[in-house]
């Protein structure tokens, strides 16, 4: 087996110098009637790598990929063109095959690249400090829902209705099993601004999202206002990090903890997974952060170098008082996110968002364009809602058959709620021109 | 002295100890100094090309950014050289043996990494239509096969991201197994060995239940009495989180009567299977009595740990605890492969939803190329072989250093600082372990044992790697016997010194910024 450097004349000599006469005498401890006598059954023996990559490549073959043609698809994840220097580096084998830093003389590297990925999220979130990343998007909104309530020390959360279905969802499992009240706002393409309506005396929390699920961008600066008048916080989440080169970012408009989902820098697509989450907050919250932090400081000899820092939150120091159970971070996706990051710069960050705009308001064009569709999301980014005169479903399927992966039907993320006619659909830098007429012309043949 | 044609001297003259030698780069040798992209970098400079903006485009209805952003950019060449330079200040698994205990540092194949990447599965997307991703469902419905195969268990979660997700994951399940009885009021005890790892607590906790801390005895396993005296009154008892085998690195005795008797008290069985690794292919835990138990993928089944993450963390589940599984989930009918995403089923009570979308697929692309490439045999040697290569370190160090317990161990040894001279501290030989060139073990965990150094091998060293290993070890220990004070200032021939995590905790700064701007302050 290649994976396995010991010989059998090794595992002869080994046993002679432990003392045991076979491995067997290791597992003596198992009780007798779960010991298998051979190999577990219905499983396969082992194969070459010749054979797995052809198993592998026949899965992969039965799928369509985002970049065989035209594709709309958005609503939390978004298909971007990575520069190959991100891959190459993240491939890595000192970045790849590592550790937690947990040792920092020799994780430098790691923890030097955490220190500017905190710095990045920071500078983009507008915020303070950031730390060193979450599961995802929705688990570091599930994670600031229990910051706030941590820091007011009241249990009431309030959604907003365009806060994306899956971040909702994920939260409220977090946040009921703590007896947190999770208080649901009804969807709406633009009604983010009914949060300050919402909040009381009560509310540790409010969450409004911009972009939010049907794309609308916000400005939550009414919603901060009101939040912090009942000494409240706003979570301002965001599922596009493209859109804060050009958006109002968190930051400015008086959120207290930031959050949201850096897949969209560095990340492919990966069918959900992993991603990164970003999380940032005010200074004067840090101490009540979940995750891992780096920090600054020196060695023996006086050198400036990085270590994990605050560890007294996390759960191996805290156990059971911890500010959270998370005990990874998203490692390598935070590296990838930086290293692109670090490639476009200023500059090419906020000409990315510019071209991912632009894609998508000719896109709107072009659709606005096709009998029967309506525009809903009145400010967007990126992508946006429209109704169609049919079921989207059954017209998202249509389309596919003609090339054209158009989008979300919103009934995937609101079943039941009314929304069969309506579609989100997304656009970025990989968005052609021939792609934007390949939608228009398939949508109007579809609905005529 | 001999000469080359040129009449350069090919040997080494009379040297200056290299740690004297000072440089004006601030290099030294094949170690470079590399600064801050925020020192290095300019807002102006970018290593992309984009198109021209077409302009008079603007649908933002004035929700814009005022302030810039603030990201210094970087060529690609120099963006290239500042990761490159970063990396060689890190240890890894490819550079050398990395003992770390629990963790698993084992080979990762880059077969794994090569599939990961093919465009069939890094590039689609989780919302797009499922009649467009049979291949991918198909994948995680094999993948979930082969955990339940191995486990002996009926049904896995596939969504959560990590270990500490997986036991959220599986906590969460009997909560939901608790409401369903209703018993969720009064069930709200959960027994933690000691031993445990920090996440079972801060887990239990998180979803809403009592920790209750059992000891562990004098053999490093459940303290028997004591769990028993736990059990005397266990109207409250919501159950177990267990740690199997432990992370002394043994395997729990009494596993089974544990498991009967925290059924019998009508509580729940949570499996940490942190350490699976020493037993997949030869135990099943779902005959042990096992509820639930996540699957560390990076672990067990070789996906690359990258620094500290992502992981991903399915979670194997018992017919009691099946019907409250998160969702999505994936199911097959007539050979067509449906993600369930809502459930309206008997189910529906369960607790919903841990994540956006279904989980770590690039996680679980490696998983089943690894799983594909060892197979049930291959999976089992690995065991067998990671356990042997436990017991020969543990074999051949125990002529200095202290074991913890008596007897074999499981897939990794554990010492106590027994054996080292006053003043000394596990710290210490930690520190000297990297100018050996190794990644120090895992110190000062399990908390049971005192200045605890719990040493992992895992399967894929060759017996040459572990000679060298144990030699180095024991020159360590016996200088940590005889309290040879030069171990305390070790390391000396790493990238940096021992760093002052003190200052960075007092006085946290957590990103940078302006110099001028820190001095007004």
């Amino acid at each position: 087996m290649r994976y396995l450097p010991l010989t059998p004349e090794d595992r002869k000599a080994m046993l002679a110098t432990i003392g045991a006469a076979s491995v067997d005498e290791f597992y003596a401890d198992v009780p007798e009637a779960a010991r298998l006598g051979g190999t577990v059954e219905g499983l396969p023996d082992h194969q070459g790598e010749l054979a797995v990559e052809r198993h592998m490549a026949g899965l992969a073959a039965k799928n369509r990929t985002a970049s065989e043609g035209p594709f709309f698809v958005g609503c939390g994840a978004y298909k971007h063109h990575v520069p190959a220097t991100v891959d190459h580096i993240i491939q890595r084998s000192e970045f790849l095959t590592t550790y937690t830093p947990y040792q920092p003389e020799i994780a430098q590297g790691t923890l030097q690249t955490l220190y500017e990925f905190q710095s990045q999220v920071a500078s983009l979130t507008a915020m303070e400090v950031a730390n060193a990343s979450m599961y995802d998007g929705s688990t570091a909104c599930a994670e600031a829902a229990l910051m706030a309530c941590r820091v007011t020390r009241r249990q009431k959360v309030v959604l907003s209705g365009g806060l994306h279905p899956h971040y909702a969802a994920a939260t409220r499992t977090v946040c009921e099993a703590q007896g947190i009240e999770i208080v649901q706002l009804k969807p709406g393409v633009d009604d983010e601004l009914a949060l300050s309506e919402a909040v009381d005396d009560e509310t540790a929390c409010v969450i409004g999202q911009s972009p939010n699920v049907f794309g609308t961008v916000t400005d939550l600066t009414p919603v901060a206002d009101a939040a912090h008048e009942k000494k409240a916080l706003l979570v301002s989440v965001f599922t596009e990090a493209v859109a804060l080169g050009m958006t109002m970012p968190p930051g400015e408009m008086g959120a207290d903890i930031a959050v949201g989902e850096g897949q969209s820098i560095g990340n492919p697509l990966n069918f959900g997974g992993p991603y990164v989450g970003l999380f940032a907050c005010s200074k004067k919250l840090m101490r009540q952060m979940p995750g891992r932090l780096c920090g600054e400081t020196v060695d023996a000899d006086g050198q400036r170098g990085f270590v994990l820092t605050l560890s007294t939150r996390e759960q191996h120091i805290r156990r059971d008082k911890a500010t959270s159970n998370i005990c990874t971070n998203a490692g390598l996706c935070t590296l990838a996110f930086s290293a692109h990051m670090t490639l476009l710069g200023e500059k090419g960050f906020t000409h990315l968002a510019q071209l991912n705009h632009e894609a998508a308001c000719q896109l709107a064009d072009a659709l606005e364009g096709v009998n029967g569709v309506e525009i809903l999301t009145p400010r967007f980014f990126n992508e946006f809602a429209f109704r169609i005169p049919d079921n989207a479903g059954e017209v998202l399927e249509k389309l596919d058959g003609l090339g054209v992966v158009g989008g979300v039907r919103a009934s995937r993320l609101y079943p039941g709620k009314g929304m069969d006619d309506v579609i989100i659909a997304a656009a970025t830098e990989c968005t052609s021109d021939a792609d934007i007429k390949a939608y228009a012309d398939a949508l109007t043949k579809v609905l005529a | 002295m001999s000469m080359n044609s040129q009449g350069r001297s090919t040997t080494p003259s009379e040297a200056t100890p290299h740690s004297d030698v000072h440089t004006v780069s601030g290099s030294r040798g094949l170690q470079q100094r590399e600064d801050l992209i925020f020192e290095t970098g300019s807002t102006a400079k970018t290593g992309v090309d984009l198109p021209a903006p077409k302009g008079g485009m603007d649908r933002l209805g004035g929700v814009t950014r005022k302030q810039s952003v603030g990201l210094p950019g970087l060529s690609e060449p120099e963006a290239v050289r500042h990761y490159v330079r970063l990396s060689q200040k890190n240890y890894a698994i490819d550079l050398g043996l990395f003992p770390l205990g629990s963790c698993t540092m084992k080979h990762n194949p880059r077969l794994n990494e090569k599939v990961a990447r093919m465009p069939g599965f890094a590039d689609i997307h989780p919302m797009q239509p499922q009649a467009t991703v049979q291949g991918a469902l198909e994948l995680i419905d094999q993948l979930a096969t082969w955990l339940k195969t191995l486990t002996g268990m009926p049904a896995v979660a596939m969504s959560p991201k990590a270990g500490a997700h997986g036991e959220f994951c599986g906590m969460m399940a009997i909560r939901g197994a608790l409401m369903a009885r209703g018993e969720i009021e009064t069930r709200t005890r959960v027994l933690v060995p000691a031993s445990a790892h920090g996440t079972n607590p801060a887990t239990a906790v998180q979803c809403g239940f009592k920790v209750d801390e059992i000891k562990a005895d004098a053999r490093g396993r459940v303290d028997m009495e004591d769990l028993k005296a736990k059990l005397e009154d266990s109207s409250d008892i919501a159950g177990i989180m267990l740690t199997n085998p432990n992370t002394c690195g043994l395997f729990e005795t009494d596993i089974r009567e544990i498991a009967d008797l925290i059924h019998e008290a009508g509580g729940y069985f949570y499996c940490d299977g942190a350490n699976f690794n020493a037993i997949v292919g030869r135990v099943r835990p779902g005959d042990l009595g096992v509820d639930a138990m996540h699957i560390n993928l990076h672990k067990t089944f070789s996906t690359p740990h990258g620094g500290g993450g992502p992981g991903a963390g399915p979670t194997v589940l018992s017919e009691a605890l099946a019907d409250y599984a998160p969702v999505p989930f994936v199911v097959e009918e007539d050979g067509v492969f449906h993600l369930v995403e809502q459930r309206t089923d008997e189910g529906s009570d369960a607790f919903g939803r841990l994540c956006a979308f279904h989980g770590q697929m690039g996680m679980f692309t490696r998983a089943l190329t690894y799983m594909l490439s060892h197979g049930a045999d291959g999976l089992k040697q690995a065991a067998e072989d990671a356990v042997l290569n436990a017991n020969y370190i543990q074999s051949r160090l125990k002529s200095v250093m202290t074991p913890a317990f008596d007897g074999y161990c499981m897939h990794e040894a554990l010492f106590s600082d027994a054996f080292t001279a006053e003043g000394i501290e596990t710290l210490d030989i930690a520190k000297a372990m990297i100018d050996e060139g190794y990644h120090p073990m895992t110190m000062y965990f399990p908390l049971v044992v005192h200045g605890a150094m719990l040493i992992e091998p895992t399967e894929t060293e060759s017996k040459a790697e572990l000679d060298r290993f144990c030699d180095s070890m024991l020159s360590i220990a016996e200088k940590a016997k005889a309290g040879d004070e030069s171990l305390k200032g070790a390391p000396y021939l790493a990238p940096m010194r021992r760093l002052d995590e003190t200052q960075a905790a007092r006085k946290p700064e957590l990103r940078w910024s302006e110099p001028d701007k820190v001095a007004a302050e």
